[in-house]
Formats: structure tokens, C-alpha cells, sequence
């Protein structure tokens, strides 16, 4: 049972990185007052831009580069359109969302041929798996042995960089000058300009660190998850960021527990598929996989505590007359 | 001594509304200086041409005796100007020092800031006694803590010249008497203060001179001491031409509408309409005079039924509405009151829409207009075509975008569908406002007419002059409630001015709320 | 005022139609970028759309799913709502065909099967948009969130329904038996061959009719009804909409079931009128596709069979694109779809306040 509770955890681990990274993305650019729902594209974006730097360099390293490139640049798009020309933030998002679906099988198709996908990658082409010291002569040691060797050892570096991205987010929000204006600007524009500062740059750059996010989600997908890049392969994972965001209530660390709740359920679909439980009978797995959007609605309902966003997101900046 | 803040010839125009017009204004330093004037006057445009929100036109600003160069929020700070907006620049659900340091963080880690801040604030709360939490969230603050978390922003920022756009709009007495003893405390410690109000009794009361704006022009400076209420309301008002509406004397009778104790609570839970109760005979011309935003709006809305309200009953036409029975707009349409909105592009209107369609706003589910299934577009474009040609708009095109008629045609549209439809009573909003000269007298022989076929109305102005031609009887608002009511063969300019800013009864000797300056 | 000085064809035609030229523009960018001809691409794809029977037959049945989708965008729009939600909709809509047909194919005849189908395909659909609509008119649930979160439940809900109930009986593959013929919409192709119209077979059936009167229904019904005139007005004014005494959360749960209804009509297109089972994904994207036809439609009914028949045109001669030059694939109707999205609904104000503003400078002096 303990064994198996130890799979499950190391399991939600995997599945809950692109989530944490997705959704800290979606902490940025919602604290700063703009709806993100293009974190699928950016996600699928990156994905694809990582998978493809990496078949052709070899390295895993400069595909994640050309990942964050890829996905800062859409995100760069997703401003254009919101902040500058005060467009709607979630026709600009199911723009790129749109956008990237059909460019990313397009080029893959023109560059690779391979019906889609990219070569599998191999070697230092992928971000593999790192060993904890002593992992193995600890494995045996009972429980916290098996803790530190199966559950904390043996993930690849994105996946401690997902979880290192918490705190860190939690001490820029919380801590630091651009924190402290992010969230002013996601609740009251007209304070910050009045107080001197501009609300575009502000925006901007919350959505040039909303687009490293993602790419760092979109590279571990293809790079490190996987070994190369599938047509459609972000499969719902920026909207389920999304919904994560909102069940944490837009804050780092609540956002981070619905993220591992998210991909527990998801490691506990995986588990149950045609497991009997005694008195209940086969749950379904759909039943398991669809909870974390029956749940975000329940939340956006008011019928599990209650949602409130940042004040002015989604509504385009307009200097008014006083 | 050069002059703390000196303005040289600003202009500003927007559009076709030239809202300043070569302003002038000096102000010496360690002085709060008053600055008057009716809505619309152009007081907010100066003062955010001031603070850097708009680019002057034309004129220059100079501090100190320094010509500076304003172009944005950020200029005026580093100039050692702060403001305290009408509707306070804060973040709500921030601490009262994470708003304080909001824009003068003093590096990129926060930490610092805060340490700093911290003691700053204690410094200046001990010295302008603007003693608060700084560690309490903004919204939970009463809105008179909160508007010091304004003046310490300004003061945190080094400000020499602090102006307040109407600071009192939204405190009740004590706290505005506590607001102007701070003022008193800054101008000892040398602060200059420019004080925007409508109130005249705060500028007697608070400051050393006063400027008195007038559709967009500065028409007189006076040394507090040496001028008089009555001086002050006559120069904000001006001599205007007279405005005369021939019309016999009223002949009112029955009671059509009667409120009594309306109150009504805004979304922040401040009591916006304050206990008022009002009787409209049929025949009579009721007007409500007042600056605006003293709860007029309100009033339309709780008497048409577009708001609930909070307390108080409305009778009307055999029936009890209360704040457990109430009816919406559609149900008091039916029972014939009609409403001319105050603002008809925010309500009035649907911009996008074609005038024939307009024309019918409210009136949509009238079967005259309506087929089994369909809209009646026949007997629409027809009757607005006959309208059209009665109220004289152009130009007599009903499939016109109402966005594109102009202001007093917008507003024939919106008073034909309400008079047309024959009410017992006629609620209307500022009927002139934004119509040209010609427009103004055809709409206000109509709403005589309509006076003398035994309707009652309710008419809400800001334009005294209106108020005085058109009504009957005048009641006063302010601060949400009634503060006088008249016969109109008694109302002059001056004793409206003197009641719209509360200044009445203290004139008579009844002194309400003292200012203890 | 100034707006008067804008000739309406401006509006109307000028600024979609240039929307549309930078869409395609930057996507011949794109096929240049992959080494080939956009002008020879451009003419492979207008061939294979509109160059011979099969193909236009193809076209327009790709705009039927498309007309339907872009009507239920555009009345949601209309009442100022963002129903993202079409793709789950029309996913349960389809499930309202199939289980209509699934349970009356033995028994009924194709009369009594065919509208009780389309009663299904809107009240499924409608269902579907009712609870998204309902929480935001009564609870403040935003929209597009729920709407999304629903297209994701109804993916479940049909997997799991199909696998665990609708299945075959001892088949693999997730889909339901085959209905009988009697509960297939007749191919255009067969309606016309009695009448000696012979032309080529494609998978256009009656729903395209139903899909124009469909759009008969919704102009109709926007803008000849009082409760259009309701919705029109809650849409552009809601203060004007409280002024009126209108119920506005009434009206935006109507303007919801009236969308998740006609996006509920792709089933009627898909199950009942080409693949005659209940499977899984035959959604394909036309949910979201119908946000672009209505913003370029400009959410009127006309607007929105071009736009549909636009797109209908790119996907059928980007498969025929796709297979002349195999370098390129079909997914690139899919980035025009996103450009158009991108150009005519995020980026509208980039052009329109410019070209206006020239209008009216121009009829100033």
C-alpha cells in the first residue's frame, strides 16, 4: 500500500510540473490584469519549439531556449493585442490557442516529416532523470529510504524547477518592487498610474515572465516528459493550469496545492482504470479525470468557498477623464 | 516670494468643449488656496492638467518660480506636487504602506521601502497628527482613514503643494472637520494647499484666498476675508441671461406620487439617498435643485424602479412600493410614469441602434408595436416618421444610427417615446443638458404643455436657471437629502446657491454642523 | 457624431475584407517560409473547394457545421456573452441525435425520427449551455471559464458513454452500432438525382438546408423579435437594458440555450447526416472554428454563411492542398482560422480606428 501510495506521488510529481509552471505563468499575467487563456498555445507552442531545438542541436538546453523563445514571443502577440490595442483578452487568446495548433503540425510536417511529430529525442537531447547521492543504498530503508529515493530522486531538473518556482514566485509577488506593482496593476490601473508608473511596461514584462513559465512547460512536455514532440500534445494542460489558477485562488502556494490535486486525480485515473473498489464498485475513469472542472466550477459558483480574481482583469487599460 | 504654483494662460479644449480657457491662477506658498466653481465648471481638468493626467494646450506651470515642464504623474511628483483624487487612487486590498510606497519603493526588494516608510509615517502622523494603522488593509478603513492614506501618499513623496478635489464629497461632518484640521496642520508646517469644493462654507471656513471658475474660465480671485458667501455664489452662478418660459400659473390638484423616507445604500453600503420624501401634484412642475451628485440620480432610480430601494415607500397609482415590494422599471412604465433619463447616451439611448428602434426603449413589449411573433416594423417606422415631424428632429430619418443625431436631437427622440406615451407622470433628468440654444426653448414649452394637460412632473436639473423658469415648486438636495423646499415666485439665485451648498439655515443664524477650523 | 461621416460599406465590407487579406497574407508567409508557392497553393485550394462538383459538395458540407457553430457564437455575442463553449455543446448535442436515433431507428419512420432528432440535437445542446448560463446569471461564475470547463466535462461525459454504454457489443472501436437507413439525413446527392439534377457525391446533406433556415430563424429572431430587441439592447447597454425594465438574467440564460441549441445542430450534420453512429470527436474543432465565422461574419446571419462558406472552401481545399503539394498539410487552414481571429476580433481596433479616422478627416475637408 505504502509502495503504492509512493508510485502515486511520484507519478502526481510528473504530471503536476507543466501545470505548476503553466499555472505561476497564469499567476503573472492575471495579477497583472490580463486573462490568459492562450497558455495551451504558448504551452504547445513551446513544446514543439523545444522538441525541434533539440532534435537539430542535440541539446535539451538550447531546445529550451528556443522553447522560451517561442512562447514570449506569442505572449509578445497576446499584449500587442490586449495592451497596446486594448483588444479582447480571450478572442486574443483563442487566437494564438488557434494559431499555434495548425503552425506547430505545419512546420513540424515541413522540417521533420514525420506526420507531425518531431524525431525522438535521445541522449542530451532530452533533460534526463537525476539521481539523488546514496539513492540507492538508501532505497532500502524503510519509508523515508523510499521516499528519498523513489519520490524525491530521480525526476529531471524541470520538475525541481517547477516546485523551486513557487517560493520564488511567492518572494516576487510578495517581496519585490515589480511584485508589489503587478498586483497593483491587476487591481487598481488608475493607482499606479496616478502613482507615476506605467501600466503597459508593467504588463508587458508580467507577460514576458508568463511566457518563460510556459515555455518552461511547453520544454518539459517534449523535452523531458517525452522524447520529441506529438501533434496536440499540451492536450488541455494550459486550460487546466487555468483552472488550477482559479481553484488556488490566484496565490502561489494555494495554486501549487491544486496543482498536485489536479495531477494526483490525474495519477489516480491512471491507477483505477478497472479497479474494483469493494462496495462501490468500477469507478469510472472519466468520472476521476473530469473532478478538477467540476470542481473549478463548483468554486466559480460560490458552492465551494468563493473566487475573486484580481479587480481589473481582462479590462483594457483606458486613461479616463478625471 | 515667488508664488508656490503659478499658472500662466492654460487652455485645454476636448473636442468642441473648450473646458479651460486661459487660466491664470497664483498661489502663495503656505496658503490654502479655494478653489470654486459649479459642475463643469473645468476645476477637475485644471487640477489634472496640474498633476500631469492631460497636457495643457497651451499655458505654462511654474513651481517655486520655476517654469516646469508637466507630462506626466511622474513630473508633478518629482515637482513636489500631490493629489488627492475625488475617487481615491487606491489599491483596496493592499495595506495602507504597500500603498504608500506604491511608485517610491526605494529599490527592487520591498523590504527596505517598508522599513523606511514605516518610520516615515510615524515621523509625519506625529507631526500632522494623521495618526493610522499602517498595517490595516485599505478597504477595511472607514473612507475618512482612507483619504489620509491619500495625503500620506502625497506627503511620503516629498509633496509641497497638495490639492484635494473635493475631499468631503464622500465624509460625513466630524471627519471633514477632522480633514480640515489637518489642512490647518500642513499649512503651518509650510505645505501649499489647493482645495477644490462646490461647498461654500468649507472655503470660508478653511481657506486664506479663493478663485472662482466659471465655465472653464477663471472669473475672480478674492481674499477669503474680504469676500462673502454671497459674493462667492454669485460670481459661480453668474449673471446669466435670464431664462424665461411663458406659462400660466399652475393649477395643481390631485396627489399622483408621494415618497416617503426613500433611502437607498450604494454597492459600498454609503447611504446615497437620505430619508427623502417628496409629494407631485398633477399639474404642477416639481423641481429638484442641487449640485450634482447630491442624489438626484438616485432619486430617478428609486422612483422609476431601475434600483430597488433600501427603505421608505412610494405610492403611486393605488399601489404601495417598498423595499419587500418592489417594482421594477418595466412595471412602473405600466403603471404610466415615464422617464427621461439624466444621461441618455449611458441610459436613454441605445447608440447602436436605429432611431425607430430607440424609439421605442421601454416600450418594446407594447403591443401597439408588436405582432403575434414579430416586431411590429411597420407601425415603428411609421410612428417615428410622424414624431419625427412633431418634435422637429433632424434630420426626419428614422433608420439613422441614434449615435449619429446630434445632442438635442437624441434628446427629442428620448422625451417624444416618453410623452407620447401619455403619462400621469414624467420624471426628467436634466432635459437641456448638451442641447443647443434652439432645442432648449421647444423642449421646455413641451414640457409645460404637458404641465397644463394635468401630468405631474419631476424635473431634475443642475441648471438653476432651468429650474427656476420651468417649476412651480423647488425642493433642494444635498448630500442625499432634502435641505429646502420653495415656492418658485420665492426663489432667487441667491438662496438657491446658499441652500445647493448647504449654506442656508447658517445664513438664517441656525448654524447645523459647525466647522471648527 | 463623427461616425456619420463613415461610409457603412467601410464597416461592412472594407474592414473584414482586409482582415481577412492580412490573415492571408501572413499565412502565404508562412507557406513560403516552407518553400512553396503561396499563388500555386491559393490556386489548389480554390479548386479544390469550388472547382468541381464533389468539391463544393464538401464545401458547403463543412459550412453547415460551421453556420451552425457561428450562429450560436454570434447570438451569445449579441447579448454580450462570450460562449466558448459551442465545441461541448455541439458534442452533446450530437449525443441528443444519436440517442433519438439509437433508440427509434427500428421502430419509427424517418419523419418521426428526423424532428424529434432536431428536438434532441437543441435541447441537449441547450442543457449543455444552460448551466454555464445560469451560473453567471444568478451566481456571477464568469463565462468563458465555465464554458470551457464544460467543453472538458462533456469530453468525459461522451467517453465515458460511448465506451461504457453506446458501445457496440463486441467491438473495440468507441463508437455505437450503425442507425438504420431510416434514420439517415438523405444526401443531397439522392434528394436531387430523382428530379434528373445529377450531381457528385459528397457527404452535403439536409442539415445544410436546416442550417440556412436556421439562419432564417436567428435574424428573424435577433432582429425582428422583441426578445432580439431585449438581447440587442442587454448587449450594447446594459444600463439602457435596466433602464427599459428589462430581466436581464433572463435573457442571458435564453441567449445561452438559443447558442448551446444551435451549436447542437452539428450532431444533426455529423451523426445523422454523414457518419450514422455516435462516436467519439466528430467535433473536430468546429466549436471554436465558429468564433472566427462570427467575428468575421460580423454575427449577421449573411456575414456568417460567406464566412462559413469561406472556411468550408479552406478546409476542403486545404485537404485538396494537402494532397497536391504534400509538403503541406490541411492543419494550415487552422492557422488562417487563427489569424483571422487574431486580425478580426483581437486586433480590430488596429485598423478600424485608423481607417474611420481617415474617413471622417476626409469628409471634414
Amino acid at each position: 500500500m505504502f509502495e503504492t501510495l509512493i508510485l502515486m506521488l511520484d507519478a502526481t510529481m510528473r504530471v503536476s510540473t507543466p501545470l505548476i509552471f503553466a499555472a505561476l505563468a497564469g499567476l503573472y499575467s492575471e495579477r497583472a490584469g490580463i486573462v490568459d487563456i492562450g497558455l495551451e498555445g504558448k504551452i504547445l507552442g513551446s513544446a514543439f519549439a523545444a522538441a525541434a531545438g533539440a532534435a537539430v542541436f542535440g541539446s535539451a538546453w538550447i531546445g529550451l531556449c528556443f522553447g522560451i523563445m517561442a512562447s514570449v514571443s506569442l505572449a509578445m502577440i497576446h499584449g500587442f493585442a490586449c495592451i497596446t490595442h486594448r483588444g479582447d483578452h480571450i478572442v486574443s487568446g483563442v487566437a494564438i490557442n488557434t494559431i499555434v495548433a495548425g503552425l506547430t503540425v505545419t512546420l513540424s510536417m515541413d522540417w521533420f516529416g514525420m506526420g507531425g511529430q518531431t524525431p525522438a529525442l535521445t541522449g542530451d537531447a532530452r533533460f534526463l532523470d537525476i539521481t539523488f547521492p546514496f539513492a540507492d543504498a538508501l532505497e532500502s530503508v524503510p519509508v523515508i529510504g523510499s521516499i528519498y529515493s523513489n519520490l524525491l530522486s530521480g525526476h529531471n531538473i524541470l520538475v525541481y524547477l517547477a516546485f523551486a518556482m513557487v517560493p520564488v514566485t511567492y518572494w516576487v509577488i510578495y517581496k519585490t518592487r515589480f511584485g508589489l506593482r503587478l498586483r497593483a496593476v491587476g487591481e487598481n490601473p488608475h493607482a499606479v498610474d496616478t502613482a507615476g508608473i506605467s501600466v503597459a511596461f508593467i504588463r508587458y514584462r508580467a507577460l514576458i515572465v508568463c511566457g518563460i513559465l510556459c515555455g518552461l512547460a511547453g520544454a518539459y512536455l517534449s523535452t523531458a516528459h517525452n522524447a520529441g514532440f506529438l501533434k496536440d500534445m499540451s492536450a488541455g494542460k494550459g486550460y487546466m493550469a487555468l483552472a488550477a489558477l482559479i481553484f488556488g485562488k490566484w496565490r502561489p502556494v494555494p495554486v501549487l496545492l491544486a496543482c498536485l490535486l489536479f495531477g494526483f486525480l490525474d495519477a489516480v485515473a491512471v491507477r483505477m482504470q478497472g479497479v474494483e473498489i469493494p462496495g462501490i464498485g468500477e469507478v469510472p475513469v472519466q468520472a476521476i479525470e473530469v473532478l478538477p472542472y467540476v470542481l473549478t466550477v463548483l468554486l466559480l459558483a460560490g458552492f465551494i468557498g468563493k473566487a475573486v480574481g484580481p479587480k481589473a482583469v481582462g479590462r483594457p487599460y483606458v486613461k479616463e477623464r478625471a | 516670494m515667488p508664488y508656490a504654483i503659478e499658472l500662466r494662460d492654460i487652455s485645454k479644449r476636448f473636442g468642441a468643449v473648450q473646458a479651460n480657457k486661459d487660466i491664470c491662477l497664483q498661489v502663495p506658498a503656505g496658503t490654502v488656496h479655494g478653489i470654486i466653481g459649479e459642475n463643469g465648471a473645468g476645476k477637475s481638468t485644471l487640477m489634472s492638467i496640474i498633476y500631469g493626467f492631460y497636457e495643457a494646450d497651451t499655458g505654462h506651470i511654474e513651481v517655486d518660480g520655476k517654469q516646469v515642464d508637466i507630462r506626466s504623474s511622474q513630473d508633478a511628483i518629482n515637482a513636489g506636487i500631490g493629489m488627492v483624487h475625488q475617487h481615491f487612487m487606491l489599491v483596496e486590498n493592499f495595506s495602507v504602506l504597500e500603498n504608500v510606497i506604491l511608485g517610491a519603493e526605494g529599490g527592487a526588494l520591498l523590504k527596505n521601502g517598508i522599513d523606511t516608510a514605516r518610520i516615515e509615517l510615524q515621523r509625519l502622523a506625529h507631526e500632522y497628527s494623521l495618526d493610522i494603522d499602517v498595517d490595516a488593509i485599505v478597504e477595511d478603513l472607514p473612507v475618512g482613514l482612507q483619504q489620509r492614506v491619500e495625503i500620506l501618499k502625497a506627503l511620503y513623496r516629498g509633496a509641497r503643494i497638495l490639492i484635494l478635489d473635493e475631499p468631503t464629497g464622500v465624509l460625513t461632518p466630524q471627519e471633514a472637520d477632522h480633514l480640515f484640521r489637518i489642512l490647518k496642520a500642513l499649512k503651518d508646517q509650510g505645505v501649499t494647499v489647493l482645495l477644490i469644493t462646490h461647498k461654500l462654507r468649507e472655503i470660508m471656513a478653511s481657506t486664506d484666498n479663493v478663485s472662482v471658475m466659471r465655465q472653464g474660465e477663471m472669473v475672480a480671485h478674492r481674499e477669503t476675508a474680504q469676500t462673502s458667501k454671497e459674493e462667492l455664489a454669485e460670481l459661480m452662478v453668474g449673471k446669466k441671461v435670464r431664462l424665461t418660459v411663458d406659462k400660466d400659473e399652475a393649477q395643481p390638484s390631485e396627489v399622483l406620487l408621494s415618497a416617503q423616507n426613500l433611502s437607498q445604500f450604494d454597492s459600498q453600503g454609503v447611504k446615497r439617498l437620505k430619508n427623502v420624501s417628496l409629494e407631485l401634484r398633477a399639474g404642477e412642475i416639481l423641481g429638484i435643485a442641487g449640485v450634482s451628485g447630491n442624489g438626484q440620480s438616485e432619486l430617478l432610480n428609486v422612483l422609476s424602479g431601475i434600483v430597488p430601494m433600501d427603505e421608505g415607500e412610494i405610492h403611486f397609482a393605488g399601489q404601495v412600493m417598498t423595499a419587500k415590494a418592489p417594482k421594477d422599471a418595466a412595471q412602473m412604465r405600466d403603471l404610466k410614469m415615464a422617464h427621461v433619463p439624466e444621461d441618455r447616451h449611458k441610459m436613454g439611448l441605445v447608440t447602436g441602434f436605429e432611431a425607430y428602434e430607440a424609439a421605442v426603449l421601454g416600450y418594446h413589449n407594447s403591443p401597439a408595436y408588436n405582432g403575434k411573433i414579430l416586431m411590429d416594423r411597420k407601425t415603428m417606422l411609421d410612428e417615428c416618421n410622424e414624431r419625427m415631424a412633431a418634435w422637429d428632429v433632424r434630420p426626419p430619418n428614422p433608420h439613422l444610427k441614434t449615435a449619429n443625431f446630434s445632442g438635442g436631437n437624441q434628446q427629442k427622440i428620448v422625451i417624444a417615446r416618453e410623452v407620447e406615451q401619455n403619462p400621469d407622470v414624467l420624471l426628467i433628468g436634466q432635459p437641456t443638458r448638451g442641447v443647443d440654444i434652439g432645442a432648449i426653448e421647444n423642449i421646455h414649452e413641451q414640457i409645460v404643455k404637458l404641465r397644463d394637460a394635468g401630468k405631474a412632473i419631476l424635473l431634475v436639473s443642475v441648471e438653476l436657471d432651468e429650474i427656476m423658469a420651468l417649476s412651480d415648486r423647488i425642493i433642494v438636495m444635498f448630500d442625499g437629502a432634502v435641505v429646502g423646499e420653495l415656492d418658485a415666485k420665492d426663489a432667487d439665485e441667491r438662496t438657491l446657491g446658499l441652500m445647493m451648498a448647504n449654506a442656508y439655515n447658517e445664513e438664517q443664524g441656525e448654524e447645523q454642523e459647525g466647522v471648527s477650523a | 457624431m463623427s461616425q456619420a461621416k463613415v461610409p457603412a460599406w467601410v464597416n461592412i465590407a472594407l474592414i473584414p475584407v482586409l482582415n481577412i487579406l492580412l490573415a492571408f497574407l501572413v499565412s502565404g508567409l508562412v507557406i513560403l517560409a516552407i518553400g512553396e508557392n503561396p499563388i500555386e497553393a491559393a490556386g489548389y485550394l480554390i479548386y479544390g473547394a469550388f472547382g468541381y462538383d464533389e468539391g463544393i459538395g464538401y464545401t458547403l458540407y463543412y459550412a453547415t457545421n460551421l453556420i451552425f457553430t457561428g450562429l450560436a457564437v454570434s447570438v451569445a455575442f449579441k447579448g454580450g456573452l462570450f460562449n466558448i463553449g459551442g465545441e461541448g455543446q455541439a458534442y452533446i448535442g450530437g449525443l441528443g441525435v444519436g440517442l433519438i436515433c439509437l433508440s427509434l431507428d427500428h421502430t419509427m419512420p424517418f419523419y418521426v425520427i428526423a424532428p424529434l432528432a432536431v428536438i434532441g440535437a437543441a435541447v441537449f445542446g441547450a442543457a449543455w449551455g444552460y448551466i454555464p448560463a445560469y451560473l453567471q446569471a444568478r451566481r456571477g461564475s464568469h463565462i468563458v471559464i465555465t464554458t470551457i470547463m464544460f467543453n472538458f466535462i462533456a469530453s468525459s461525459l461522451m467517453v465515458y458513454l460511448i465506451v461504457n454504454w453506446l458501445k457496440e457489443d463486441g467491438r473495440m472501436a468507441p463508437n455505437s452500432r450503425t442507425f438504420e437507413e431510416n434514420a439517415w439525413l438523405p444526401y443531397l446527392h439522392e434528394i436531387f438525382s430523382p428530379l434528373g439534377i445529377e450531381i457528385g457525391d459528397s457527404p452535403l446533406n439536409l442539415a445544410f438546408v436546416w442550417a440556412l433556415l436556421c439562419c432564417v430563424f436567428v435574424w428573424g429572431l435577433i432582429w425582428h423579435t422583441r426578445w432580439g430587441y431585449q438581447l440587442r439592447t442587454l448587449g450594447t447597454n446594459p444600463t439602457a437594458a435596466r433602464y427599459a425594465g428589462i430581466d436581464t438574467a433572463k435573457v442571458t440564460i435564453w441567449a445561452m440555450l438559443i447558442s448551446g441549441g444551435l451549436a447542437g445542430f452539428v450532431g444533426l450534420n455529423e451523426i445523422m447526416g454523414v457518419n450514422h453512429n455516435l462516436l467519439l470527436n466528430f467535433t473536430a474543432g468546429y466549436g471554436f472554428a465558429g468564433i472566427a465565422v462570427s467575428l468575421m461574419g460580423r454575427n449577421h446571419p449573411i456575414g456568417i454563411i460567406l464566412a462559413a462558406v469561406l472556411f468550408g472552401a479552406l478546409y476542403q481545399g486545404g485537404a485538396e492542398l494537402a494532397f497536391e503539394i504534400p509538403t503541406i498539410t490541411p492543419e494550415i487552414v487552422v492557422v488562417i482560422q487563427g489569424l483571422v481571429i487574431l486580425f478580426s476580433g483581437a486586433l480590430e481596433h488596429m485598423f478600424k480606428d485608423r481607417i474611420e479616422g481617415f474617413f471622417i478627416r476626409r469628409a471634414v475637408a
